[in-house]
């Protein structure tokens, strides 16, 4: 018998189990509203009132997240030219400066519409 | 879904109430309200000497959203109430109290304007545990007493029905002023 056979046992055994509580938890227990159910836990007293929506916050940190997402995975297509680089040749480099060229045009918009400024 | 308001009255009642009490009792999870000198005792009996732990309890929940039994243990102060009450509320059904002490029963020794005078004015209490402070096999007992009301509650249809019996019976009864006890 293999070896791992008692494991995936137990495995199933405890999901099962945990699966088994929350549905009679769920079909046997009483349900009685309560606003404060809901509501954050605070120590007892009324939670501090949180900006509607979880609070707004400025585009700007969007917008870098999405800048470094995007130049990143460009670096990351450029760490396996990096390593074979010699045994690529020509076309390899044909290949890698056409997509560079392509994200540099984008780099170029970005830097001259202003995305790269913070403030 | 609450299902075992919806079974119909007999033996499958009867044996979801003792299953239902039994697993209800058997690991009674307390909510941590020691606000006095009573918490100490409260922690002696979750100590070694006077084990908790044998009946399931050792784990004394800081969240009220995962504890069954709240034991107010301690004086409560006017400023405390609504607090009590808060946590009270926030603990999900089925719930118990158990007011331990006599601060927490009825304002013990503090006959003041500071001192809510019976934590019952501000939650409905299971078990009241006189004592200044009770000895922590006091709360074992009362523990223990509480234990046997769980396990013996009545579900659904038995429930209403014993609760129409009680009624009639308290309707019936002698009023307290008009008992004379040994006078009479």
């Amino acid at each position: 018998m293999n070896a791992s056979v008692p494991i995936l046992f137990l495995l199933a055994l405890s999901l099962g189990f945990a699966l088994f509580s929350i549905v009679a938890g769920s079909l046997s227990g009483p349900r009685r509203y309560n606003r404060v159910k809901l509501d954050s836990y605070e120590c007892g007293i009324e939670p501090t009132p949180q900006p509607v929506g979880g609070g707004r916050f400025p585009v700007k940190y969007f917008l870098i997240a999405m800048l470094f997402i995007l130049f990143d995975i460009e670096i990351v297509f450029l760490y396996p030219w990096a390593v074979a680089f010699d045994q690529l040749g020509l076309l390899g480099l044909v290949e890698m400066v056409l997509f560079i060229v392509t994200l540099a045009i984008a780099y170029v918009y970005v830097w001259r519409r202003g995305g790269l400024e913070w403030d | 879904m609450g299902i075992e308001e919806k079974l119909p009255s007999g033996v499958l009642l009867t044996s979801v109430e003792l299953f239902a009490g039994w697993a209800r009792k058997s690991s009674l999870w307390p909510a941590t309200f020691g606000l006095a000198c009573c918490a100490i005792e409260m922690m002696a009996t979750g100590a070694g000497r006077y084990d908790l732990a044998r009946f399931g309890m050792e784990v004394f929940r800081a969240s009220p959203r995962q504890a069954d039994l709240m034991i107010v243990a301690g004086r409560v102060s006017q400023k405390m109430a609504p607090v009590l009450r808060q946590i009270y509320d926030q603990m999900p059904d089925p719930k118990w109290v158990i007011s331990m002490g006599a601060c927490a029963s009825s304002g013990g020794m503090f006959n003041n304007y500071a001192i809510v005078q019976g934590v019952d004015h501000v939650v409905p209490v299971d078990i009241y545990l006189p004592g200044c402070p009770p000895r922590p096999e006091m709360l074992l007992d009362a523990i223990l007493k509480l234990h046997d009301e769980i396990q013996h509650t009545k579900l659904g249809v038995h429930r209403e029905r014993e609760l129409d019996e009680l009624e009639a019976a308290a309707l019936k009864a002698i009023p307290t002023s008009s008992m004379k006890g040994l006078l009479a």
